[in-house]
């Protein structure tokens, strides 16, 4: 019940004994009328679902990111080329997974990591584009992730961007489903409150991709949308789609001064 | 096809009213919905079950102890029947926005309006014919739940 409703004040977040990431930040300007701080969906779970992400040798997830640096280095495609001909080593990543979802080079859409890979392997590769949440998808964005572990967001709210923020967040306080419920109600009226056996978070991404201890894999964050909406007894939008790409900017921004946890791990 | 459709939509029994003819007073209802008195029994176990009330999700209720992981977003339902009127416990389960408006707790016995449905929680689209989530009894068994809860 209630006794366990609020995370543990003393919790800190230490990887392998080095690397300590913040999970607690003051709001970002936009949320100050909401919130005072923002905090970790790491900080509402188990001791023992936290102690998972303190040590890459316990976390589950490094075996997905082994996985994404084989993808890296293999060929595919009518080009004869990997990730590694033009990228070469996958620290050349490092920072990418913070500046996501951003605005295409092209201008004229926002883009998420997996759509950036995709752009590569259709264009530059030859290669067929992997479909959102397919297996070398996840090992991928999971492996260009960790090289973001511990930096800051640099996401762009403004300028381009700020249309799909609108939407995004126009998305976040819509009541769907036959439940009628929006993020908002779940993950900023109630967080710190237990619904059912949850303890509700504040519904942050900068964890993700995330291992899920109860689907045994990655879980990416329009995977995590969907289930979310699913949740509500409602239809949800396509993992990709544009109302989830818009959605992640803004869900992004209300945590944009957490630092990218790389691969956390949930329940 | 389509006779065969209809029949699968059981009609109403006579006296049932529709979830779009419930007539609310101050988000009370008075009428039963079915004329059926509720099965308190019934109710006190539609009250913790998953699939489709699931109070429990979002209330606690002393009264099952047995009942794991009771969650806190609403009051906790003890006593509940010495602080609401029978009608107003009825209007409360059927759609509670009348009684606490922008309450995220959802209406049980209410259809359309929704922004999309799902068909449960399939995350497929709810059918054109999308009933509400609970019946006309399921409410009234509830209520007469809800109503034996006081000191
Ligand atoms: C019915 C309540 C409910 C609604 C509505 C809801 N969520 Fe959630 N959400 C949960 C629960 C429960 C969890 C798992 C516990 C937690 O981390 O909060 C969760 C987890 C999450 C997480 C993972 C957080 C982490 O650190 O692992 C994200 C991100 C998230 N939700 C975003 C959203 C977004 C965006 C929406 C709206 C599209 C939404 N949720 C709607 C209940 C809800
Ligand atoms: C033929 C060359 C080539 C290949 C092969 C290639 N890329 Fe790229 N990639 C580029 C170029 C050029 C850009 C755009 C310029 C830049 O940001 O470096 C880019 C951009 C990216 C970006 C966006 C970086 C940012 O900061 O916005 C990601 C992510 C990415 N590539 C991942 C991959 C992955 C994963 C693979 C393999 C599956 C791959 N690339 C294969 C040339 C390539
Ligand atoms: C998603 C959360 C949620 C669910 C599910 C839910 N409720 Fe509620 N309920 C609330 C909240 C929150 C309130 C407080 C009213 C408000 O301020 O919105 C409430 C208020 C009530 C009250 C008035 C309690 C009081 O002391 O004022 C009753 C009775 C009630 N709910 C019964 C039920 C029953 C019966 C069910 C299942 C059929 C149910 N609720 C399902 C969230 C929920």
């Amino acid at each position: 019940g209630a006794a366990s409703a609020d995370p543990d004040p003393t919790a800190t977040l230490i990887v392998n004994d080095q690397i300590e990431i913040a999970t607690r930040a003051p709001a970002p300007d936009h949320l100050k009328d909401v919130f005072d701080t923002v905090q970790s969906g790491w900080l509402y779970r188990t001791e023992e679902t936290r102690a998972l992400q303190m040590d890459d040798f316990d976390n589950p997830a490094m075996v997905f990111v082994d996985l994404g640096l084989e993808q890296w280095d293999g060929v595919d495609g009518s080009e004869g080329k990997s990730c590694a001909s033009c990228h070469q080593g996958i620290d050349s990543m490092k920072g990418v997974r913070a500046s996501m979802p951003k605005v295409n080079p092209a201008g004229n859409d926002l883009w998420s990591l997996e759509n950036f890979i995709n752009a590569c392997r259709t264009q530059r590769m030859g290669a067929e584009e992997w479909k959102w949440n397919s297996d070398p998808m996840k090992q991928m964005t999971a492996a260009i992730s960790l090289q973001s572990r511990g930096m800051a967001s640099t996401i762009r709210i403004d300028g381009a961007a700020e249309p799909y923020w609108e939407q995004g967040r126009e998305i976040y306080y819509t009541r769907y489903g036959q439940l009628e419920l929006s993020c908002a109600n779940c993950h900023e009226q109630n967080a710190g409150k237990m619904i059912r056996a949850d303890h509700l978070s504040q519904g942050q991404i900068n964890g993700f991709p995330t291992y899920r201890l109860k689907d045994s894999g990655i879980v990416s964050i329009h995977g995590r949308f969907v289930g979310c909406i699913r949740d509500t007894r409602g239809e949800p939008f396509k993992p990709g789609s544009p109302e989830f790409r818009a959605l992640e900017l803004y869900v992004a921004s209300r945590g944009m001064t957490l630092p990218i946890e790389g691969l956390s791990v949930r329940h | 096809m389509l006779g065969a459709v209809a029949a699968c939509l059981a009609a109403p029994a006579a006296a049932e009213i529709t979830p779009t003819e419930v007539r609310f007073d101050n988000g009370a209802v008075a009428q039963s919905l079915t004329g059926v008195p509720g099965d308190p029994a019934a109710g006190a176990k539609l009250l913790s079950s998953r699939a489709d009330a699931n109070c429990v999700a979002c209330h606690m209720i002393a009264a099952q102890p047995d009942v794991a992981f009771q969650g806190d977003v609403g009051p906790a339902l003890d006593d509940v029947a010495s602080r609401y009127s029978e009608a107003q416990l009825r209007g409360i389960v059927a759609n509670s926005k009348l009684t606490f408006a922008g309450s995220v707790m959802p209406s049980f016995y209410k259809v359309g309006g929704h922004v999309r449905p799902g068909d449960g929680f399939t995350g497929n689209p709810a059918p054109a014919d999308l009933g509400p989530i609970l019946s006309a009894q399921q409410v009234e068994d509830l209520v007469a739940y809800l109503l034996t809860l006081k000191p």
